[in-house]
């Protein structure tokens, strides 16, 4: 028989969380730190919403690119907190998540050979997407010292003749980083002199604490370069509901479109009518979410200063990637030992590239008294490595 | 500020100082002085316990009584809520819009005993033109806090 598989797709190294997720799933009593979701359900208006829109029997397919009010929030939304007007019948798509949205842009614009430059430490799927679009995926290796943000003279190194995409993944999982307006406009100078395009994955965004969320998009010049991604995931809580969006020009939004309509048809019917909910009436939940990770994230960094973990101040998402370089040992060999130490699974900083080697990223999408128990149990380790070491 | 600190220990009012100040981004000092300056000022009334005492061998019955009464000339409603809460036994009073004019909680040992206040004390008050009374017969969420259903952690472990 010949052999059934892509050689690309083989090629494809498995995600580094999966290996230690089974190691972590054998282990019953484990407390996890590594969760990349909120702790919170679903606020129930949202939910009711969704359960109502079944009652009423609307169980059918959607137009393509999704419900035409739901779209029309989604563009309100977006002009109120960034100031960019979308058209909502020709520049937006509804997504199966923020994860198909980063898919279809990327096919949509590369051609095979065309480099896409990926920021890391960064979300999983970037990499993946990009080889499986034919795309080259150039990594750029963010670093420490700029709090993981990334910088313009990093872009123009890494820049060469075939690059044609930026990713731009603010506020950054894994490492809670965020890029500020004046960030920004560096990039955006780059961007134009270069003529690239941003990839910008800001699902995120509402998890931005004491500052402003903003987008590249909002910048002159840079939304007719910008696909802008976001979703109801992380800022309303609804992982499990699968909803994201994108937002750009029209040219690229349409052949985006060609994709979505012919891979996926459209996205799930009832959480977009939960998430039309979502948009008018979720604020206060947002707020409510944001305040109550805002204080673990102060609670978090106290209590790392207090045990001396050198970690920098995340001002996004729900993680804190602090370094642990100063036990000598590798992320994935801390992160092993803790979890069967202690019984405490965090992900090793090499889940997110090769850059994050000398880094874990714990989660604080846990409620504070789950926090106050995990982080006792991470000082006693961080002591007793401390302790072996004088030895 | 002080709608955060009050927030947090509406929900739990038993957390440490020092870790009020740290999840607020505020001094220790600063958190104490504002708790004493609203003690003070009545805005923090006290620091209950929310029981579920159903879970508890103790008996208990909690009633809410309708009551209707004729308002005073010069006192209006005071005067006659004034008579009604002084009873230990008396949880709440809260004049109402609508139907009638006081909702009164009160909590009793067994139903003769409720119904023994309601007939023998409040009944008779002078201006209370009547009475109707409801038996709670299970708290499902009392506070904000639902009381039945316990809270389980079903996400997957590791998550990217």
């Amino acid at each position: 028989m010949r052999n059934p598989l892509a050689d690309k797709v083989v090629d494809i190294k498995p995600s580094g969380i999966r290996k230690f997720f089974d190691i972590v799933s054998e282990m019953e009593d484990a407390i996890s730190l590594g969760v990349g979701e909120p702790d919170f359900d679903t606020p129930w208006h949202i939910r009711d919403e969704g359960i109502y829109s079944l009652e009423k029997g609307r169980t059918f397919y959607t137009s393509n690119a999704g419900l035409k009010e739901l779209k029309t929030e989604i563009c309100n939304y977006i002009k109120r907190t960034q100031g960019i007007a979308y058209d909502s019948n020709h520049e937006t798509i509804v997504t199966v998540g923020g994860s198909e949205a980063i898919d279809i842009a990327l096919r949509a614009m590369i051609n095979a050979g065309e480099e896409v430059l990926i920021p890391q430490p960064s979300y999983v799927s970037y990499e993946p997407c990009a080889i499986l679009a034919n795309a080259v995926p150039v990594i750029i290796e963010l670093k420490a010292e700029n709090e993981f943000r990334l910088t313009a003279q990093e872009v123009l190194d890494a820049v060469t003749d075939k690059t044609k995409v930026l990713i731009l993944p603010y506020p950054n999982n894994p490492t809670g980083a965020i890029m500020e307006r004046e960030d920004l406009e560096k990039i955006a100078e780059v961007i134009e002199e270069k003529d690239l395009f941003v990839i910008s994955d800001e699902i995120y965004a509402e998890l931005t604490y004491g500052r402003e969320h903003v987008s590249i998009a909002s910048l002159p010049g840079m939304r007719e370069r910008t696909i802008l991604i976001n979703g109801f995931s992380k800022a309303y809580a609804m992982t499990g509901w699968r909803l994201g969006y994108a937002c750009g020009p029209r040219a690229i939004m349409e052949q985006m479109l060609k994709i979505h309509q012919f891979a996926i048809m459209c996205a799930p019917t009832t959480s977009q009518y939960a998430a039309v909910e979502a948009l008018k009436n979720g604020d206060e939940d947002v707020k409510q979410m944001r305040e109550a990770y805002n204080q673990r994230r102060r609670y978090l960094l106290y209590m790392f200063k207090e045990m001396g973990l050198d970690c920098f101040e995340p001002f996004g998402a729900f993680y804190v990637f602090p370094c642990i370089k100063e036990f000598g040992m590798t992320s994935e060999e801390f992160a092993d030992r803790f979890l069967r130490e202690e019984k405490v699974a965090v992900v090793p900083g090499t889940a997110f590239g090769e850059c994050g080697e000398g880094f874990v990223r714990i989660s604080y999408a846990y409620s504070l008294e789950n926090l106050k128990i995990a982080i006792g149990k991470l000082k006693a380790f961080v002591e007793r490595l401390r302790s072996q070491k004088r030895e | 500020m002080r709608e955060q600190i009050l927030s947090i220990i509406e929900r739990n009012s038993r957390i440490d100082l020092k870790e009020l100040a740290v999840i607020l981004g505020a001094q220790e000092i600063d958190i104490v002085n504002e708790l004493e300056a609203m003690e003070k000022e009545g805005i923090i009334c006290g620091y209950h316990t929310m029981i579920d005492w159903e879970k508890t061998a103790i008996e208990k019955v909690t009633a809410l009584i309708e009551v209707r009464v004729t308002p005073q000339r010069g006192q209006g409603f005071d005067n006659i809520a004034e008579r009604i809460y002084k009873y230990p036994e008396v949880n709440s009073v809260y004049l109402i819009s609508g139907g009638y004019d006081l909702l009164v909680t009160l909590e009793g040992k067994s139903l003769k005993e409720v119904s023994t206040f309601v007939s023998d004390k409040l009944s008779t008050l002078e201006t209370v033109l009547s009475t109707a009374t409801h038996f709670i017969l299970k708290k499902y969420k009392d506070h904000g806090t639902i009381l039945a259903k316990k809270y389980e952690d079903e996400r997957e472990k590791i998550t990217p």
